[in-house]
């Protein structure tokens, strides 16, 4: 299935900030960002067209996911 | 009574009263300038040091934001700006709170950290700091860290409550007490290039905005530091959604958080 992967801010550095990625069937939010090689640590805001997701949730065709990262300073 | 509201008219230059007549009036009746504030506000009048706010800001709403308590958890990058920023707009009551000193690491973004005040209170530095830009401001610092032992203490009465902090355990305790409480909140955080603000306004529930993937204490600020220009945007966006909040204009924040990319200048919206 095909999967539009947004990455936003610091996410951005040596990776592609929109990019169609093929994944197959039953691959989760959590695989996607182990393709991306982004540290879990770091992630803050997951959205799935637009709605909030955990690490666990499956992707469908056609689906847009955003991974934002943590931002926490003050 | 009538006669110092007289007495202020007469004063008054095309609806602006100057800070000298202001103290002509405190010493002539007795009163403290808060006190003839108060009228001066009343009467639709404006103080002079105000003058820039008037097409912005209502006397109605001039008089709102002296009467307004704004609660600053944390006073570092964020709270620094802020704090000033709270100050210059009229707030007539700020509670600044931060267990904190300056230490040389804060020189390169925190408003209020100067060569001189090297170890001294945050929170004290921003009582100082407003009382040497407004005479009816009173900041009064908590030299304390928020928690959940003296939180519903030091949220007591206030109008709209700012998170400042920089950490996540601090900050979902305060963002469930502002809730409960039924208190506005305005939430900022920062790291590197990058940052984030969303206004929990009553009946709200921001925290699904500000968690991590993982559970942790700090995002990626402790791998990209903070440098001087974002808190002051973050806290700028901040102070006008606590501005918003207090002249009831808050409403078309409802429901979203603004992610703010000072690399790429990009600004993204996230429904919450």
């Amino acid at each position: 299935m095909q999967v539009t992967v947004k990455l936003f801010a610091s996410f951005r550095a040596g990776r592609a900030p929109i990019e169609i990625c093929s994944y197959p069937a039953g691959a989760t939010v959590a695989d996607v960002v182990a393709h991306k090689g982004i540290p879990v640590a770091e992630i803050g805001i997951m959205l799935i067209n637009s709605r909030h997701v955990q690490l666990d949730r499956e992707l469908a065709e056609g689906d847009t996911l955003a991974i934002f990262p943590l931002l926490g300073g003050g | 009574m009538n006669g110092l509201k007289a007495y202020l008219t007469r004063l008054a230059v095309d609806g602006l009263v100057s800070g000298a007549s202001q103290l002509d009036a405190c010493l002539h009746f007795d009163l403290t300038f808060a006190e003839v504030e108060t009228v001066l506000l009343e009467l639709g009048l404006c103080p002079a040091r105000y003058q820039r706010n008037r097409q912005t800001v209502s006397s109605a709403g001039q008089l709102a934001l002296f009467r307004a308590r704004v609660v600053v958890i944390g006073c570092g990058g964020l709270g620094g700006y802020v704090i000033e920023q709270l100050a210059r707009l009229g707030v007539g009551r700020i509670d600044a709170v931060d267990p904190d000193c300056f230490d040389e690491s804060n020189l390169n973004r925190q408003l209020l950290a100067t060569l001189a005040n090297l170890g001294q209170s945050k929170a004290g530095a921003a009582a100082q700091r407003a009382a040497e830009i407004n005479p009816v401001v009173r900041v009064v610092p908590h030299c304390t860290a928020f928690s959940a032992a003296n939180g519903r203490e030091l949220l007591s009465g206030a109008t709209v409550v700012v998170d400042a902090l920089d950490n996540l355990a601090t900050r979902f305790e305060l963002v469930a007490l502002s809730r409960e409480l039924g208190i506005p909140l305005v939430h900022g955080a920062i790291a590197g290039w990058y940052g984030q603000v969303a206004t929990q306004l009553a009946g709200e529930d921001i925290s699904a905005c500000l968690a991590g993937a993982a559970v942790g204490e700090k995002g990626v600020e402790t791998r990209l530091g903070n440098p001087a220009f974002t808190p002051a945007l973050v806290a700028s966006l901040q102070v006008a959604e606590v501005c918003k909040v207090i002249l009831a204009q808050a409403e078309g924040a409802r429901g979203r958080m603004l992610v703010c990319n000072l690399l790429e200048m990009e600004f993204e919206e996230i429904r919450l």
